[in-house]
């Protein structure tokens, strides 16, 4: 890394411009301050060079998951980007999330993960909870530090979509019609691990899901921001949940079926098309 | 330079500058020579026990030894009929299986990286790969395995029925604490020990597997490096086996 890159000075950006019928890299040239971060660069160059171009952003703390782009090919929060730890000696690509329809520029419609958010049962208690163990008098739900540990790191996720982004069944082939996604994997993690959830969704995990196309490349879980362990966490214990159920022999044999008790989720709709 | 920001592309566009192919050659590299030359030493079927001396140090690729213990014995190379379980777990094991999907299949060779392109992607749903899902019944195997290895360690310790050690039995105690380490980091086990349960709490028995689940998370952390640390731990203890029983050179051993 060169001392001028350390110390800001002059860089160049390359910004995809364009919509939905196509678009191409546009060049800018700026004076970077030292500590400046992508979403800075991207502003000034708005700000004084194209006041026309579109960017979505809000907390620029890294928290809020709306600055989603592609920086020299990978995905990344603008916010949290410095331009020194990008290589000085070439342009600085930036580019919209390629597994999303681009609206505008930098814009993308994410909008294909709310709805397959709504395919997903929230959580619904189970009907049996032990009184005074699982549930109080004022009718708060009682859990033990142990059980919440491991979903709170789910909880961390700022939806950011990178994870959705990187995923290649998704930006590659384009299933978006056949796999919810690692974001939404590890939505029904949390939920399937919660001891006071009363809701079997494995069936839904398997199927509308489509957790079997995942090959576990761990992309999803190299280009969280939030360091969540979305591969070994969340998506292989419910591969291995879903072994339980439908492909271990001993089990079977056992007569062993996990989720015993749970009723199953409502009728589900398709897996929403992008 | 104009581009549509939506696939499909070509296999390797990529936007990213860094040497993302690196690993991937890395991973067919290794993997391709071990894999021949596991074979090759299968087939050949010879020099795979060190016995000179009075010792028995047997090679990791060749255990449980079915013609010492059985007294199996066929001109055929009998180590695939031991082979299968350890490589089985290997093949399925959900760290090797993002190597090669990366770097044999190309599905994605690298992150953000476009992959080959396929008529018809099917991930894990379809056979064979659907088989993948026999993880934990390969481990179930690579257990009874992994017995015998030790008792191999153990055994080797004794020359003539005296106490004694040498590189050798370093070397396969070495070895099968890696395979071990590999083996009960494992996400399967994982899951076993108590990953399935979703109340840690309710139960004495609930607790005492959180507490053996937290401890196999650790291992599985690290379980990449178990996998290839493991992975030469056998390979060079085969090639050592192979060396002294060959007469290449001997093995520097101190009986007590």
């Amino acid at each position: 890394m060169s001392e001028t890159a350390m110390a800001g000075g002059p860089r160049r950006l390359q910004i995809w411009r364009g919509d939905l019928t196509g678009g191409e890299l546009v060049d800018y040239e700026l004076e970077t301050e030292p500590g400046m971060v992508v979403l800075d660069a991207v502003l000034e160059i708005q700000r004084s060079q194209a006041p026309d171009l579109a960017v979505r952003w809000n907390c620029k703390a890294a928290k809020c998951g709306s600055c989603s782009a592609e920086v020299n090919g990978r995905p990344r929060l603008m916010c949290k980007t410095r331009l020194d730890h990008l290589p000085a000696d070439q342009p600085i690509t930036v580019e919209p999330m390629r597994a999303f329809p681009p609206i505008r520029d930098l814009v993308t419609d994410v909008s294909w993960n709310y709805r397959v958010n709504k395919q997903i049962t929230p959580f619904t208690a189970r009907e049996n909870l032990k009184p005074g163990v699982e549930i109080n008098e004022k009718g708060e739900f009682l859990i033990d530090q142990a059980d919440t540990d491991r979903m709170s790191e789910f909880r961390k996720c700022i939806e950011c979509f990178m994870c959705q982004d990187v995923c290649h069944i998704l930006r590659d082939h384009r299933m978006h019609n056949r796999y919810y996604g690692p974001r939404f994997m590890m939505r029904m993690a949390s939920l399937d691990m919660h001891p006071l959830d009363g809701v079997d969704r494995l069936d839904q995990i398997a199927d509308e899901g489509g957790i079997g196309l995942c090959n576990i490349t761990k992309c999803c879980t190299e280009v969280c921001p939030e360091g969540i362990h979305i591969t070994d966490n969340a998506i292989i214990p419910m591969k291995e949940r879903i072994v339980d159920q439908r492909h271990d022999p001993l089990l079977k044999l056992l007569g062993r079926t996990p989720n015993k008790g749970r009723r199953k989720p409502p009728p589900r709709t398709e897996t929403p098309e992008l | 330079m104009t581009t549509v920001a939506t696939p499909p592309r070509r296999f390797g566009a990529t936007m990213r500058r860094d040497r993302w192919w690196v690993q991937p050659v890395l991973v067919v590299t290794s993997l391709t020579l071990f894999g021949v030359y596991t074979i090759i030493h299968a087939i050949v079927s010879k020099y795979y026990a060190i016995t000179a001396g009075g010792a028995h140090l047997q090679s990791p690729m060749f255990s449980p030894d079915l013609p010492g213990i059985i007294q199996f014995h066929t001109s055929l190379p009998w180590a695939f009929l031991v082979l299968w379980a350890p490589l089985g777990l290997r093949s399925t094991c959900y760290y090797y299986r993002k190597s090669y999907y990366r770097s044999f299949f190309l599905a994605p060779p690298s992150c953000a990286v476009a992959g080959v392109a396929r008529r018809k992607y099917t991930g894990e749903t379809k056979f064979p790969l659907v088989l993948n899902n026999m993880h934990r019944v390969f481990f179930y195997f690579a257990v009874i395995v992994i017995g015998f290895l030790w008792y191999d360690a153990i055994r080797g310790l004794f020359y003539h029925g005296s106490f004694g050690i040498g590189v050798g039995n370093a070397i396969m105690f070495i070895n099968v604490f890696c395979l071990s380490a590999f083996t009960f980091g494992c996400n399967s086990w994982r899951h076993l020990i108590g990953g399935k349960l979703n109340c840690f709490s309710c139960t004495p028995t609930a607790q005492t597997r959180h507490s053996a689940w937290k401890k196999v998370s650790i291992l599985n952390g690290h379980h990449m490096q178990w996998a290839w640390i493991s992975m030469f731990t056998v390979w060079g203890t085969d090639v050592y086996i192979w060396l002294v029983s060959s007469g290449a050179f001997s093995d520097p051993h101190h009986v007590f």
